[in-house]
């Protein structure tokens, strides 16, 4: 009887704990929900907006000393909506029609560039130790405990109080209000929407400030609850880890979200105060009680996509007025004068003989390394050229398979002392059956819930596997850390770093070829049908199923190959550094904002990520044309932070430009020349006539 | 007397594609139009232009005399002109009732949606038995259905048709005739784009035929049968 009794409290106690947590999950949850319900965008831009209200409320409160009132309605009633509506008006007025990987990588580059901006032009700099304050006085220092069982501060109140209410509110403007079905009519079809007589910029305008300011409001009431300091990284984690709550809510529910965000809050709480006891007595139970708390809310993300039907049924709703759009275009290869595709490529032998000619011989260490960095790099963003450029899939977990490879050289070379070169095709080999094992589940998964499954999984292998002793290594990895040593081949020994740097371009030029002949075979046609539509495939038997799982082998192939070379060539896997989930979607926002369907566009993007820092912000490339570094000007080094704004900018063009930055220039470049050289045809041809003409008279 | 609808040497495009060379077009207060033309003969472009879906890259569209080129669809909306797409023209995502609430809000005003719904029910009765489903689920025939009656009950200005008859019953076809009649006899012009032209010429004025992105011919629609006719000979004859 006391055991139970004694139960039941430590029940009660843990999910009365877990409540602050859920409701923040809560609040992220209907954020996303009411984003994507009201604009049709997966908002992973949610917790940078969120930030920057919380940060101009702690800075208006304790620099500025403005009353509560006034901060909060200055950080969430004015700041937030107005980032809401600029947002609108110059990017999502453009995507509305746009695929859901165009609308991802906008906000992925939203949630790095927006707080860089913000701290630059607001002069905010996080303090370490400096705790947010809340909305209500001595929020973090009064506590009620009416059930004597666990005390909740007047700021947990506050959040769950304003929750509740903006969920009652936000259904009533759904429910009640002809704004709600016109915000979701202009996700739909905004064509339609104007049809009826309803200008749907001005609505999505609308629904875009709402949104932001529902961010705005859950930053500052997150802050305090959540966090020691405000920093931007801590909000960007915190929406990841809700993503599951959203997910309950099936990104449309906002009851739903609320419920599932408190309900994922108990969980992890009840969770963690059961697990650690149980085990101690069921030795079965340490492994998961060891490895699994972090990963929870991924676990429980991937869980509801794999066997909630509902999800699985759920399936884009497209424009019935698309075929207004005009048809994509062509590529600019398949359209370029015969003329422009010899200057192409004479341009490029010349380019990449001169560069690589000046490496070998001229460049010292430190650009061999470089350099190198930029092929191996370009070698794993084919895999991404391959699922997202051709499939037409969206995989957030390109590092993780990246690092099944490195990470399998390491343990191949450290137990068995294999062959670096063979463990690297072991590992790609292991890669690819992992990503075809996880595809098969996500395989019925559309459009977003596929990306959102796949960052799950990077979560998860980040969270669990790779601490796992037999994949990460264990607690050897942590002292002496993953080494690798460099591979020897007969007499060649690529130790050596420019012999390491041939031995990189031979792979990427073999990976480029076979890449290419992907595309031009049977694979690449199959996949391009599937895209064209999927219905029509089928109708001429070919199984989308089979083909999206050769897609995902095969990239997770080249991902796991790349990776592998990496950690070669930096002899040593260096997990966070190179393979983290959130680097990998900067890769994806990389690659698909160069040119995500050509083998250039992964070559750029590998180039553009080793070579920007020390070329453009340390001002190397500058200090070259100088030709002296001391005539550099003060500003350089430039801060880091500009490294995230302009690559935020970057993917902000993509909105416009959906096809890539490069594809866009070539198509100008191409269609320009194709004009002129059409003219002069014309020109010979007229004057060809006229002499003909005239000795015939 | 000034057109409620005018066309001025428009021409318009999809991308590298054109698909308009300098139609000109006039659709007059009460009157009724019926535009004609085989398979990509630019019918649909016309009708898309004439409601800005798609801006003309040169040319003039004016409704009752004034300027209305590159004007956002909206605007066209508030000036009284409706336009029934092509195919499933519907929200998929929402109940049939929601659809049409959409539609009967915004042209009518909160009081009279309750009415209008009942009229919408009345003129086609499966739709108000399928009044809380999901419209993307309902069959082809009553997904057009429900585009259709979004505005047939509106009476507006000009209600631009187009392909009308298209996956709908023969008998479904001729209600649906009638209820324009109807409309017709109640002031609203109309725009009929058709590819059966038999129903669409008994009830306009005027037809106007479309080759290749032109307009081929004009006229009474009363000697549009002939004449129509007589052109699918000659090209059969080329």
């Amino acid at each position: 009887m006391i055991l139970a009794s004694s139960f039941l409290e430590d029940l009660l106690r843990s999910v009365l704990q877990g409540t602050p947590s859920g409701a923040v999950f809560a609040l992220v949850a209907i954020g996303f929900v009411l984003t994507y319900k009201t604009s049709g965008v997966f908002n992973l831009a949610f917790g940078a907006q969120a930030y920057i209200s919380a940060a101009m409320f702690f800075k208006a409160r304790t620099q500025w000393n403005w009353s509560i009132p006034l901060s909060v309605l200055v950080s969430v009633f004015v700041l937030a909506p107005a980032i809401g509506v600029v947002l609108e008006r110059f990017l999502f007025r453009h995507l509305r029609t746009a695929s859901a990987v165009s609308k991802l990588v906008v906000t992925i580059g939203l949630s790095v560039a927006l707080p860089a901006l913000f701290e630059i032009f607001a002069d905010y700099a996080p303090v370490a130790g400096r705790a947010p304050t809340g909305i209500v006085p001595e929020g973090g220092s009064v506590f009620y405990d009416p059930l004597g069982v666990y005390p909740f501060s007047r700021d947990e109140l506050a959040a769950m109080g304003v929750i509740l209410a903006a969920v009652i509110v936000l259904g009533a403007i759904f429910r009640f209000t002809p704004v709600g079905l016109q915000m979701r009519a202009v996700v739909e079809s905004p064509r339609m929407t104007e049809l009826n007589g309803i200008a749907a910029d001005r609505v999505s305008a609308f629904a875009w400030a709402l949104s932001s300011t529902f961010a705005g409001m859950a930053g500052v009431l997150i802050a305090p609850i959540r966090f020691n300091t405000l920093i931007s990284t801590d909000f960007f984690n915190v929406v990841f880890v809700a993503i599951a709550a959203a997910a309950i809510g099936r990104l449309v529910s906002l009851p739903r979200a609320l419920i599932g965000g408190i309900g994922l809050g108990w969980f992890i709480a009840v969770f963690n105060t059961f697990l650690p006891r149980w085990a101690d007595d069921h030795t079965w139970l340490r492994p998961l009680r060891d490895n699994f708390s972090n990963s929870l809310p991924f676990v429980v993300l991937f869980a509801i996509l794999v066997f909630w039907p509902a999800i699985r049924r759920a399936t884009d709703v497209g424009d019935p007025l698309s075929g207004v759009d005009p048809p994509p275009a062509a590529p600019a290869a398949t359209e370029r004068h015969r003329l422009l595709t010899r200057f192409t490529l004479l341009f490029a032998v010349g380019f990449f003989l001169f560069v690589g000619l000046t490496v070998f011989f001229r460049a010292d260490r430190s650009w061999v390394f470089l350099v190198t960095s930029a092929v191996v790099l370009s070698t794993v963003y084919l895999s991404i050229t391959v699922i997202t450029g051709f499939a037409g899939q969206i995989s957030l977990c390109q590092g993780a398979f990246a690092a099944i490879g490195g990470f399998t050289v390491f343990q191949m070379a450290d137990r068995f002392d294999l062959s670096v070169l063979l463990a690297a095709l072991i590992g790609a080999s292991i890669a690819a059956l992992v990503g075809a094992i996880m595809s098969l589940p996500v395989l019925r998964l559309g459009g977003i819930w596929l990306a959102i499954a796949t960052l799950a999984f990077a979560f998860f292998f980040d969270a669990v596997l790779v601490r796992m002793s037999w994949i990460g290594g264990g607690d050897t990895a942590l002292l002496q850390g993953t080494r690798v040593p460099r591979p020897i081949l007969g007499p060649i020994d690529f130790g050596n770093d420019k012999s390491f740097l041939a031995l990189a371009v031979v792979v990427f030029v073999i990976t480029s070829l076979a890449v290419i002949q992907l595309r031009e075979g049977t694979i690449g046609r199959t996949l391009r049908a599937i895209r064209g539509s999927e219905v029509a495939a089928e109708s001429i038997g070919i199984s989308p199923a089979k083909a999206r799982i050769a897609a995902f082998a095969t990239s997770a192939f080249i991902a796991g190959l790349g990776g592998a070379m990496m950690t070669m060539h930096q002899e040593n896997v260096n997990y966070q550094n190179n393979f983290s989930p959130v680097g990998s979607l900067f890769w994806l926002v990389l690659v698909v904002t160069l040119s995500v369907r050509t083998v250039e566009g992964a070559a750029q993007a590998g180039a553009a990520f080793s070579m920007f820092e020390p070329l453009i912000l340390k001002g190397e490339l500058f200090a070259w044309l100088l030709r002296a570094e001391h005539r550099l000007p003060g500003f350089f080094p430039i801060s880091g932070k500009w490294r995230f704004i302009l690559f935020g900018l970057g993917a902000m063009q993509f909105a416009r430009h959906p096809e890539g930055l490069l594809e866009h220039g070539k198509r100008r470049a191409t269609a320009g020349l194709n004009r002129r050289l059409a003219r002069r045809d014309q020109t010979r041809l007229v004057s060809r006539s006229a002499d003909s003409g005239g000795g015939a008279t | 007397m000034t057109a409620l609808l005018e066309l001025r040497d428009v021409w318009a495009e999809y991308g590298p594609f054109r698909a308009l060379f300098g139609v000109d077009l006039k659709v007059p207060p009460g009157g009724a139009v019926a535009l004609l033309g085989a398979n990509g003969a630019g019918k649909t472009t016309v009708a898309r232009v004439a409601t800005g879906l798609v801006q003309a890259s040169a040319g003039d569209v004016a409704v009752d005399g004034i300027e209305m080129t590159n004007r956002p669809t909206y605007a066209y909306a508030r000036a009284g002109i409706a336009h029934a797409p092509e195919g499933r023209s519907i929200f998929a995502s929402f109940t049939v009732e929601e659809n049409l609430t959409l539609t009967f809000r915004s042209f009518l005003g909160r009081q009279k949606v309750g009415e209008s719904l009942e009229q919408a029910f009345e003129l086609f009765p499966r739709l108000g038995e399928r009044r809380s489903q999901t419209a993307g689920t309902l069959s082809g025939g009553e997904q057009r259905m429900l585009s259709l009656a979004r505005v047939l009950v509106l009476q507006p200005r000009l209600l631009i048709a187009d392909e009308l008859s298209l996956g709908l019953a023969p008998i479904v076809v001729d209600e649906v005739y009638s209820t324009l009649e109807a409309i017709r006899s109640s002031g609203t012009a109309l725009l009929i784009v058709e590819q059966h032209m038999a129903h669409a010429l008994e009830l306009c004025d005027d037809a106007v035929l479309l080759e290749h992105g032109k307009v081929a011919w004009q006229g009474s629609a009363s000697d549009a049968g002939d004449v129509v006719t007589g052109r699918l000979f000659e090209s059969a004859g080329d």
